[in-house]
């Protein structure tokens, strides 16, 4: 790289430890202005705790500050809180919205920026007394929405907008700065559907073009490879490479991230199928089944799960795909005739359907999977305890937790699942996305299911770790004949594993599809041009 | 539609239940209306301002303030001070005012900076905090006053000479010294503050070279002339000088202002015309003026039943007061307007936006607890120069559970509270008081049972309050994590 060139941000050597744990090991990052900068890696490579430095987090300065020189514009720069890195001119468009629902669109965009007009009393108290210029506000939201060409209301409020808009609402704050050089987008696009992330993609283009350098942290290599012009490649805490885009390839950038080859999602098995999977036999029966869960409405669908198969339901994001699980775990309110291997379901009583051994792994990890403050083991344990009433040692007329069995049993899933952790102890909300899942898993598996429901297995998680999670829901499924349910909006995954995959769309089943069936057959399925459920 | 209805009903239903106890046990208690609503009014100018007090906390989420429980002993303090100094009228008043206001502010900073390290359980911290300063109230009323600093006044203090009596008697003091401000004191003062205040703008202007707009200046001020010269014409100046405003009389001046008003509005949109490119949600609409001023005729016409009319002469308002409880409002609703009130609110909603959003989280939730204290302690002293009379050790304890309690039942809840809540709280809360005793006596024989309700009945609403709080708050508890960045950044939170 050569001296003469001009970086808008520079990071160099950045060293950073957690008590002892480093997790950065001398990474470096240097933007060019107006440049689009994919920086990629796998969960746990360190990009949260990067990102966290460039903006001063208080985590960081909490713990200790981190080592390296931090170069903005060419001047050395000390950021050590937020305030400061706005200042400089650094934004960020969060991956879990940082929005406030109650607030309207442009109180939004203004957070914290107000402009405001002086009256008797602020030139007495100060700045924080005066006015609030809401005609002047409106104006600065209205020219930030269009500039990213969205077409709504300054003065409608964001609760109950579509996660679409949300994600647009807070790259049109981070515009509305002044000043703004540099704007990080953390995984914009894990939570859009196909249609809106390729909106998102060319408002990155319009917003690069003005001359604001883009930091794109994300899993999808098309993504990258589509928009970005050079990229940063973090493992384990340490920096891979820095490469332009149109030096590289896909398959370069995975191995660089990954550092093995990249091989097909789930390898051929070897072995013989053995399983026996017959229409007579049904795991999971449903007939004119519906679902009330906001934004993922089923609204009536007739389905027959093969006992032993491993069946896919997909389609895209609030067509009501997520609704079939939740409705069965009975966490949200669901109607109709649900037979699990012939028996009924009541869907009025919660917990029924683990009675059924029909375990659950929630897409809503953080929400509904996980007790974010309790241990591991704990995590792994408890279902599994309350209906089953596993790991209990009988003394007298009580039952106590069975300690040893448990931490065996947690630390053979630990090991089984490949979960990263620093023991079985760490609170299940200190780990990254992707081991969070596993230990979902762990906690589903933990359960014996004969029928496992696993809602998006891979959402926010890296190659490698959706490698291992795939392999082991079909090792599960071959070797111990477990019903996998997979629901996921991601077809090639699905694909790669199932027997069979149904598409849902509106609320009702398009059709059941073989994995080998043409992409157009797919397309049509999942944009409705189908509808009625006919099996190809 | 019926949905609507029903929706309605159930997001109301704190308010309605609470409108249906207040006229059953008004009826019950048999009492004619010509005793009930002056009663009422009396306490709508005692307890308005303290109540009001307690939106700003709930705006910057920190809940309902049983913390302004160490507002009130502010007051008191500094009430005992001023009675042993022996300063007396209005002027008396407002040396009080202006003594309890540095030591509430004090306070209101402790209490921000503890509550800042309690995020998440403010209402109980500051539940228990107000038993906390009660030991140290008693303390210095029991033994720092006269048992360290010496003082000789056998009136107020117990025969031993050290320690404060029970009761301080305010009769000769400051009792009504606020009520009973004549009118034509209150425009005359209002006037030059304004001539001041105006004056003030423009030496700011002209110092930092900014433009004056002349027309509008000139205008306001002229006005301002009209109003203070009418009130040199004798019928005007004779109806000024009562300290009291008949509430007949205010509905009519009520009536009369609205009609002003709307008139000069529509004359304003018809002359200006204003280009509405800028379609916002309010916009003027002529027809919403005809409505006001249809509203305005009807309730004038209403002051001639004689049913009403006879209660309207019963009542009268004590001006300053009232004057003082719509400037709290005012101050309530225009705070929320400056970029301070926009912080509380992002404070409120979400601490990590307001973080992320460069915001002092810490600080403005310490303001909004200095605001809220200060004003919890004029309020304590407009209550007790009302009253006439305190009860040293006795008329703070429950100003916090009463007035949250009537906060709530006007359907405020935790996270929302707007003036209106507050009003219409204080209207049926103080209606179930005076009520109640009378009901239980004539359904029971017993006033005991009906004071039993009450007490029941103000401590059930909290309870209930809370308990929705705490069952909300379980119910989505992904709420806070959800807005997180990543894992070590929900340390923030946690903090």
């Amino acid at each position: 790289m050569s001296t003469s060139e001009n970086y808008v941000l520079k990071m160099d050597n950045i060293v950073k430890e957690y008590s002892g744990n480093r997790v950065l090991k001398g990474v470096n990052l240097y933007i060019r202005p107006g440049e689009i900068h994919a920086l990629m890696g796998e969960n746990g490579a360190g990009k949260s705790t990067l990102m966290n430095i460039l903006f001063g987090m208080p985590v960081i300065h909490n713990t200790g500050g981190f080592e390296g020189t931090v170069q903005v514009n060419g001047q050395e720069a000390n950021i050590d809180t937020p305030l400061k890195a706005m200042e400089l001119g650094i934004g960020m468009v969060h991956q879990e919205f940082m929005l406030i629902p109650g607030f309207t669109v442009t109180e939004n965009i203004k957070v914290g920026r107000e402009t405001t007009t002086s009256n008797l009393v602020s030139r007495i108290f100060g700045k924080s007394m005066e006015t609030l210029d809401k005609k002047s506000m409106r104006k600065d939201a209205k020219t930030a929405l269009k500039t990213i060409g969205l077409q709504i209301e300054d003065y409608v409020k964001v609760a109950g907008l579509p996660v679409g808009y949300m994600q647009f609402i807070e790259i049109a704050r981070e515009l509305d700065k002044t000043g703004i050089k540099i704007l990080v987008f953390d995984e914009p696009t894990a939570v859009l559907t196909e249609s809106e992330a390729d909106r998102l993609l060319d408002a990155m283009r319009v917003i690069a073009a003005q001359g604001i350098a883009i930091v794109f942290i994300t899993h999808r290599l098309d993504e990258v490879m589509a928009v970005a012009d050079s990229m940063t490649v973090l493992r384990d805490g340490e920096f891979v490479a820095r490469k332009e885009i149109k030096d590289t390839s896909a398959v370069e950038i995975a191995e660089l991230m990954i550092g093995r080859k990249v091989e097909k999602l789930v390898d051929e098995s070897t072995e013989p199928d053995t399983r026996q999977i017959s229409e007579d036999n049904i795991a999971v029966s449903l007939r004119n089944y519906k679902v009330d869960m906001p934004g993922e409405q089923v609204r009536g669908i007739d389905l027959d799960i093969r006992r032993g198969e491993i069946f896919g339901i997909g389609g895209l994001a609030g067509q009501g795909k997520l609704g079939i699980p939740n409705g069965i775990q009975g966490l949200y309110k669901a109607e109709g005739e649900v037979k699990i291997n012939g028996e009924p379901l009541d869907l009025e009583k919660l917990g029924d359907a683990l009675n059924h051994k029909v375990a659950f792994v929630s897409e809503d990890r953080r929400g509904v999977g996980l007790l974010l403050e309790e241990s591991i083991e704990e995590n792994i344990i408890f279902s599994a305890m309350y209906t089953n009433g596993k790991f209990l040692k009988k003394i007298g007329w009580m039952h106590l937790y069975d300690g040893a069995a448990g931490k065996a049993h947690a630390e053979d899933m630990v090991k089984t699942l490949d979960i990263r952790c620093t023991g079985i102890r760490q609170a299940a909300g200190r780990l990254s996305g992707g081991n969070q899942q596993k230990v979902c898993l762990a906690r589903a598996l933990t359960l014996e299911p004969d029928v496992l429901f696993v809602s998006e297995p891979t959402r926010g998680i890296d190659i490698g770790a959706k490698k291992l999670v795939l392999e082991y829901l079909a090792k599960l499924n071959r070797e111990q004949g477990v019903t996998v349910i997979i629901v996921s909006s991601e077809l090639t995954e699905l694909r790669s594993i199932s027997d069979r995959i149904a598409i849902v769309s509106d609320g009702k089943l398009a059709c059941i599809l073989k994995p080998d069936a043409s992409d157009a057959d797919f397309g049509l399925a999942m944009s409705g041009a189908w509808k009625g459920g006919q099996e190809s | 539609m019926n949905k609507k209805i029903k929706d309605f009903l159930f997001q109301n239903k704190v308010v309605i239940l609470f409108v249906i106890l207040c006229v059953g046990a008004t009826i019950a208690s048999k009492q004619p209306l010509t005793f009930v609503i002056p009663e009422l009014f009396t306490r709508i100018a005692r307890n308005s301002f303290i109540v009001l007090s307690l939106i700003i906390p709930v705006i910057a989420g920190m809940g309902l303030n049983f913390g302004i429980v160490i507002g009130a002993m502010a007051a008191q303090i500094a009430l005992f001070l001023t009675t042993y100094w022996g300063l007396t009228g209005i002027s008396g008043f407002i040396a009080t005012v202006a003594l309890a206001t540095p030591f509430s502010v004090l306070f209101g900073y402790l209490v921000g900076r503890l509550f800042n390290r309690a995020k998440g359980s403010e209402m109980i911290c500051g539940l228990v905090l107000g038993y906390l300063a009660e030991g140290f109230y008693q303390f210095i009323f029991l033994f720092v006053f006269g048992g360290i600093i010496a003082m000789n006044n056998p009136t107020l203090m117990i025969a031993t000479g050290v320690g404060v009596k029970n009761t301080i008697d305010l009769k000769d003091t400051v009792k009504y010294a606020l009520d009973t401000v004549p009118m034509l004191t209150i425009l005359e003062i209002g006037f030059y503050v304004f001539l001041i205040a105006t004056a003030c703008s423009l030496g700011i202007k002209f110092f930092k070279k900014q433009a004056v707009d002349w027309k509008k200046t000139g205008l306001t001020v002229g006005i301002a002339v009209v109003i203070y010269g009418l009130s040199f014409i004798k019928p005007i100046e004779q109806f000024l000088s009562a300290d009291r405003l008949l509430l007949l009389s205010a509905v009519e001046v009520l009536c009369f202002a609205t009609v002003v008003w709307q008139v000069l509005q529509f004359v304003l949109f018809k002359v200006v015309k204003k280009n509405s490119e800028d379609a916002g949600p309010n916009t003027y609409d002529p027809r919403r003026s005809l409505a006001y001023i249809g509203a305005a005729a009807v309730v004038y016409g209403l002051t001639y039943i004689p049913a009403l009319y006879n209660v309207l002469i019963m009542v009268k308002l004590p001006v300053m007061t009232y004057l003082c409880i719509a400037a709290l409002c005012g101050f309530n609703n225009i705070l929320l307007r400056t970029r301070l009130g926009q912080n509380m609110r992002t404070v409120g909603q979400s601490r990590v936006v307001a973080n992320a959003a460069g915001i002092n989280v810490d600080r403005t939730r310490i303001i909004a607890m200095i605001f809220s204290t200060v004003l919890a302690s004029w309020g304590q002293l407009i209550f007790l120069q009302n009253v006439g009379t305190m009860s040293t050790y006795g008329a703070h304890t429950q100003v916090g559970q009463f007035a949250i309690a009537a906060l709530l039942v006007g359907g405020a809840s935790v996270q929302k509270a707007t003036n209106k809540q507050a009003l219409l709280g204080i209207v049926l809360f103080h209606t179930l008081f005076i009520v109640s005793p009378l009901a239980g006596k004539e359904l029971f024989g017993d006033p005991v049972i009906g004071e039993y309700f009450r007490v029941f009945v103000s401590y059930g609403v909290i309870a209930m309050a809370l308990a929705m709080h705490a069952w909300k708050k379980v119910a989505k508890p992904k709420e806070e994590d959800s807005v997180s960045i990543d894992e070590s950044d929900s340390q923030i939170l946690r903090v």
